[in-house]
C-alpha cells in the first residue's frame, strides 16, 4: 500500500485567508450632545443599533463570530460594554462580544481588527462598531475625595473611617470635568488642528466650502434614500440633528472663529467648519463570503487592508491630526495601488481644516520626502470623489461611531459603482484620532467574482 | 386604548347595575388561542332531513371527521338535547330552490337561538342569485343574505352570524366541499372571525388547498406587510409569522425605530422604504426573493388619513391620501404581477375600510382611495386566477388603534357601540381575516371585500 505522499495526516494544514465581506450597516442618527440622546447612555444606543441591524437582515437568535465595538468616553460602570449590549439585543446569548477603543479610530479599528480574523478563518462573522455620548460623559470625582472614599472603604474602625473623610476639603467636591484636551498638552483638540490649519495655510473659504459641501451631500443623500438602509431612526430623531440641509456659504462665513484665536496667523475655524459634539453609535456586519451567502445575505464589498499611524505632535514636529497622511501611502504602496485606483475617498471631517491639510500634505513634494520618506509628493487626489454623501462636519462624529457610519456609506457606495459600471470599485478611508493616531482602510466592492484566496505564509 | 365599559358591565355590582338600566352589554369576545378547541359546544348541522340534504350531510360529515383541525360533536337535529349549549349552527341552504324550502331550517335555527353558547357562531352555506336563475330560485336565494344579516342582529353573548356563498364558476357549481368553503367555515366557526358578523363571503372556484396544519397554514410562505411598524400593520405581521409565513415588515424609514422592534419580535425582515416610491415594488420583491427566497403574499396595509371636509380641502391633502393608499398599491401590483417570483399561488391583500363603502363625512378623499382598493382587487382577482393567485381586501370599521384612540371621547364610545357586537374591534381582528385571505384555503375566492366591523350600522 503507498503512504500518501504529503502532508502527513496530523499535520494542521497552512492557513488560507479568505475574504472579509461587509454584509451592511446600522446607525442610528447621530444627536447633537444635549440634544435627544441626551438621557440616554452608550449602552441603550449601542442596543439600538444592534437591534436595527439584526431586524434588517434577520439576524434574530443568529450566533455572531464575535461582536467588537467600544466607547472612547467610557463609564467604569460599562466594563463589557458590548457584550451587555449583546445580551439585551436579539442576537444569539452566545454570541461573544469584545471592547476596544482607539478614539475616533474606535469604529474603523474594530472593522479591521474583526474583518482580519475572518481572513483568517478564524470567525465566520462579525459586527464591528462603536457608540459614544458626549451627553451622558462620566464624571470623575476629584482625586482628593477619590483617594478618600477609597481608604474609608478599606479602613476597618469607625474611628479609621471617618479620620479618611476628615481629609476631604471643600474643593474637593468639585468634579473633575470631562476634558477634549490631549493629557500630553493640555490643548484642546481644536486648538491643536488650528496650529496645522496655520502651518498648512489652509484659507477660511476652502474650509466652509468642505462643510458646505458636507451638508449638502449629506441631505442630498438622505433625500434620495441612501440611507434608507442605513440608518434606523431612534428616539424621534430620523435624520441627523446636526445636518443642516439649507446652509449656506453666506450663512457659514457668519461665524466667528472658536479656534486659534491666540496664533499669530488668522483664527479660520469655526462652529461651522469644526465638527460639533456628538452622541450616536453604529455597527456594520461583517462576514465569510460562505457564511453571508449560507443566509442570503448580501455581499457589498470586501475589506482588503488596514494601516495605522502615529506621529509625534507631542513635541511638535506634526499635527494631532495628521497621522492618515503617514498611514495612507504606506498601506497604498503595500497594496499597489495609487489614488487613481479609486472611485471614492472617505477622509473623517473632525475640522474642515484636518482634511484640507491632509490633502495639502499629500501634494507637498518637500514634505513627502522629508517626513513620509517618499520621493516626492504623494500626489492630489479628485476632489468630486471626496466624502461625496457627506461626512463627519453634517452627521456629527460620536467618537467610535463614526467608523462605522463611514464604513458601511463606502461599501455601498463602491457595491452601487460597481454594479454601474461592471468593474472593481475602491473606497479610500482615513480617520485621524486623539493621541496623533491615525487609521486607514481599502474596501472594494465584492458582489460578483470568485473569492480571492491566497495562503497567509506567502 | 381599552374598553373599561366593556369590563364594567361584565363583572360585579357595576354589571348588575348596567342589567338594571338595561345599558348595552356588549361581551367579551372569544379570541383565537392556539390549541384552543375551534367551537364551544356542539354543532348543529341543519339543512333539509337527515337523508335528504345532500348538501348538509356532506358538512356534517367533515365537521366530524376532523377535516377542519377538530373532530367536532356534530348533531343533524336539536331534538332531544334540550340542554345543550350550542357552539355552532351550521345552516346549509345550497339545495333551496323555492322560498318555501326556508321554512323548517330557519324556524328549526330560531328555536336554538336561546340556547347557543357565549362566542357561539352561526353560519349559513347557500348560493348565489344570479340573473339566469328562474325567479324562485333567485329569491330564496337571495333571501336568504336577508336572514344572514337579521340574525346576526339578534345574537347576544360574543355569538356571531356569517353566511358563505358559492356561485357558478366556469368549471361548474362549486361544491360545499370546495377547499375555499371548508376554509371560510374554518374561518367563521373559529375564534380568529370574532369581529366578523353578518357578512357573506362569496366563494367563487373550486381553488385552493386545505392546509396540511390549521395551526400553521403559512409555513413555507414569504410574506411582505406595509405600514407594519405599528398598529394594524403590526398585528397582521404577527399574525402571518404566527401561521408560519416569513414576514417582511415595511414601512417609511421614520417610523424604522418600531419597525425594527416587530421584525425582531417576529423573526422577520425589516425593509424601510416609502412605498409611492416608482420602483418600491422592485424593492419589495428583490428583498423578499433574495433574503427568504420568494414572495407570496403582499398585504397592503400602509395608508393614512388627512381629514377634512371636501369644501375645506386642500390639493395636497386629497393627493397624499390618494398617492399613498391607492396609487402606490396600484403600482406595487403592477409590478408583483409581471414578476416571475409572484406565480406560485400569490396573495394580495388589501386593507379597505368601511368609509369606503357607507362614506364618512370629512373624509372623501379617504373613502375614495378605499372605495378604490374595493375596485382595485375586484379587476385585480381575474389578473391573478392564472397562478392560482387572488386578491382581495379586508374592510375594518372601527378597530382600537393609536388613530381611534385620538378621537375625542364621546364620539368614541358612541362609534364604539354602533355595531352588532357593541364594541371596537381590535388589531388582530383585522389581522386574523387578512391571514385567512393569505391563506392556501382561500384559493376560491377572489375579488371579494370581507369587512371586520362587527356588523357595524353603517356600510352595506
Amino acid at each position: 500500500m503507498a503512504l500518501p505522499s504529503s502532508p502527513t495526516p496530523h499535520q494542521v494544514p497552512p492557513t488560507r485567508l479568505t475574504d472579509a465581506v461587509i454584509v451592511g450597516g446600522n446607525r442610528i442618527p447621530f444627536a447633537r450632545a444635549g440634544g435627544k440622546y441626551a438621557h440616554v447612555s452608550n449602552q441603550d444606543m449601542f442596543t439600538a443599533a444592534l437591534e436595527g441591524l439584526v431586524a434588517r437582515f434577520g439576524l434574530q437568535g443568529e450566533r455572531i463570530g464575535e461582536v467588537v465595538g467600544g466607547s472612547v468616553l467610557k463609564h467604569s460602570r460599562d466594563f463589557n460594554l458590548v457584550r451587555e449590549c449583546v445580551l439585551g439585543s436579539s442576537l444569539s446569548p452566545q454570541t461573544p462580544a469584545y471592547d476596544l477603543q482607539q478614539a475616533c479610530a474606535t469604529g474603523l479599528e474594530a472593522v479591521i481588527s474583526t474583518s482580519n480574523k475572518i481572513r483568517l478563518g478564524q470567525l465566520d462573522s462579525a459586527i464591528a462598531g462603536g457608540t459614544d455620548s458626549i451627553s451622558d460623559a462620566p464624571i470623575a470625582l476629584s482625586e482628593g475625595l477619590r483617594r478618600a472614599i477609597l481608604k474609608a472603604s478599606h479602613a476597618k474602625t469607625l474611628g479609621a473611617r471617618v479620620k479618611a473623610f476628615a481629609a476631604v476639603r471643600p474643593a474637593d467636591f468639585t468634579p473633575a470635568a470631562p476634558s477634549t484636551g490631549e493629557p500630553r498638552t493640555g490643548l484642546s483638540m481644536g486648538e491643536h488642528q488650528a496650529i496645522t490649519t496655520a502651518r498648512w495655510g489652509v484659507t477660511r473659504e476652502a474650509q466652509d466650502q468642505i462643510a458646505f459641501n458636507s451638508h449638502h451631500g449629506l441631505a442630498d443623500a438622505y433625500d434620495s434614500g441612501f440611507f434608507d438602509d442605513l440608518v434606523t431612526p431612534y428616539k424621534g430623531l430620523t435624520r441627523d440633528q446636526n445636518l443642516r440641509a439649507d446652509t449656506t456659504l453666506e450663512k457659514l462665513g457668519t461665524l466667528k472663529p472658536a479656534f486659534g484665536t491666540s496664533l499669530s496667523a488668522p483664527a479660520t475655524m469655526t462652529a461651522g467648519n469644526s465638527t460639533p459634539l456628538t452622541d450616536g453609535a453604529s455597527v456594520v456586519l461583517l462576514g465569510s463570503r460562505a457564511w453571508a451567502e449560507a443566509r442570503d445575505l448580501p455581499v457589498l464589498a470586501r475589506v482588503v487592508d488596514g494601516e495605522s499611524a502615529a506621529v509625534d505632535y507631542v513635541h511638535g514636529r506634526e499635527g494631532l491630526l495628521m497621522a492618515p497622511v503617514h498611514a495612507v501611502p504606506r498601506l497604498l504602496a503595500r497594496n499597489g495601488l495609487t489614488f487613481e485606483d479609486f472611485d471614492f475617498f472617505e477622509i473623517h471631517e473632525a475640522f474642515a481644516s484636518t482634511v484640507l491639510s491632509t490633502l495639502a500634505a499629500w501634494a507637498d513634494d518637500e514634505y513627502c520626502r522629508t517626513e513620509l520618506g517618499l520621493d516626492g509628493a504623494f500626489g492630489t487626489l479628485d476632489r468630486s470623489k471626496l466624502n461625496v454623501h457627506g461626512s463627519s462636519l453634517a452627521a456629527g462624529h460620536p467618537f467610535a461611531a463614526t467608523g462605522g457610519r463611514i464604513v458601511a456609506t463606502a461599501a455601498k457606495l463602491v457595491a452601487a459603482k460597481a454594479a454601474e459600471t461592471g468593474r472593481v470599485s475602491r473606497a479610500l478611508i482615513s480617520v485621524c484620532a486623539a493621541g496623533g493616531l491615525g487609521v486607514a482602510a481599502i474596501i472594494e466592492s465584492a458582489a460578483a467574482g470568485a473569492e480571492s484566496t491566497e495562503e497567509a505564509t506567502k | 386604548m381599552s374598553d373599561k365599559y366593556i369590563s364594567l358591565v361584565n363583572g360585579g355590582v357595576t354589571g348588575n347595575l348596567a342589567k338594571k338600566l338595561g345599558l348595552p352589554r356588549p361581551s367579551v369576545l372569544r379570541r383565537q388561542v392556539t390549541g384552543a378547541p375551534l367551537v364551544t359546544g356542539p354543532v348543529l348541522v341543519l339543512g333539509g332531513t337527515v337523508g335528504s340534504g345532500k348538501d348538509a350531510d356532506a358538512v356534517a360529515q367533515i365537521l366530524v371527521s376532523g377535516e377542519l383541525g377538530d373532530a367536532l360533536d356534530v348533531r343533524r337535529s336539536a331534538d332531544g338535547a334540550s340542554s345543550v349549549r350550542w357552539g355552532a349552527v351550521v345552516v346549509v341552504l345550497s339545495e333551496a330552490v323555492h322560498p318555501d324550502d326556508l321554512s323548517a331550517p330557519v324556524r328549526e335555527l330560531g328555536g336554538v337561538l336561546r340556547a347557543l353558547a357565549p362566542g357561539a357562531r352561526v353560519v349559513t352555506i347557500s348560493r348565489a342569485a344570479l340573473a339566469d336563475d328562474a325567479p324562485a330560485v333567485a329569491a330564496v336565494r337571495q333571501g336568504i343574505d336577508g336572514i344572514v344579516r337579521s340574525v346576526a342582529k339578534e345574537l347576544r353573548g360574543g355569538a356571531t352570524g356569517n353566511g358563505i356563498v358559492l356561485t357558478s364558476a366556469t368549471d361548474g357549481e362549486v361544491p360545499v366541499t370546495a377547499p375555499s368553503v371548508l376554509g371560510a367555515l374554518q374561518f367563521f366557526l373559529s375564534a380568529k372571525s370574532a369581529f366578523v358578523d353578518g357578512q357573506l363571503l362569496t366563494v367563487s372556484s373550486s381553488g385552493g388547498t386545505t392546509p396540511a396544519s390549521w395551526d400553521r397554514p403559512l409555513e413555507g410562505r414569504v410574506a411582505v406587510v406595509t405600514g407594519a411598524a405599528r398598529g394594524i400593520g403590526a398585528a397582521i405581521a404577527t399574525t402571518l409569522a404566527r401561521d408560519g409565513a416569513k414576514v417582511v415588515v415595511v414601512d417609511v424609514p421614520a417610523a424604522g425605530e418600531s419597525l425594527a422592534t416587530v421584525a425582531n419580535q417576529i423573526r422577520g425582515t425589516a425593509l424601510q422604504l416609502d412605498i409611492t416610491a416608482p420602483d418600491a415594488g422592485a424593492k419589495i420583491i428583490d428583498h423578499a426573493v433574495a433574503r427568504h427566497g420568494g414572495i407570496d403574499i403582499v398585504v397592503h396595509n400602509a395608508g393614512i388619513t388627512r381629514d377634512k371636509l371636501l369644501a375645506n380641502m386642500k390639493p395636497e391633502t386629497w393627493d397624499s391620501v390618494l398617492a399613498v393608499n391607492i396609487a402606490a398599491q396600484l403600482r406595487i401590483n403592477e409590478t408583483l404581477l409581471a414578476s416571475p417570483a409572484f406565480v406560485d399561488q400569490p396573495r394580495i391583500v388589501s386593507l379597505a375600510s368601511t368609509s369606503g363603502i357607507a362614506g364618512n363625512r370629512g373624509q372623501t378623499n379617504y373613502a375614495a382611495s378605499k372605495g378604490g382598493v374595493i375596485g382595485m382587487v375586484r379587476a385585480t382577482g381575474p389578473l391573478m386566477a392564472a397562478t392560482g393567485g387572488v386578491a382581495n381586501a379586508v374592510a375594518p370599521g372601527f378597530i382600537e388603534t393609536e388613530m381611534t384612540a385620538r378621537i375625542p371621547f364621546a364620539t368614541r364610545e358612541v362609534a364604539r357601540r354602533l355595531n352588532s357586537l357593541q364594541q371596537a374591534g381590535l388589531p388582530v381582528d383585522v389581522a386574523e381575516a387578512v391571514a385567512f385571505f393569505a391563506s392556501p384555503a382561500a384559493g376560491g375566492i377572489n375579488g371579494t371585500v370581507l369587512r371586520v366591523c362587527g356588523q357595524n350600522l353603517v356600510g352595506a
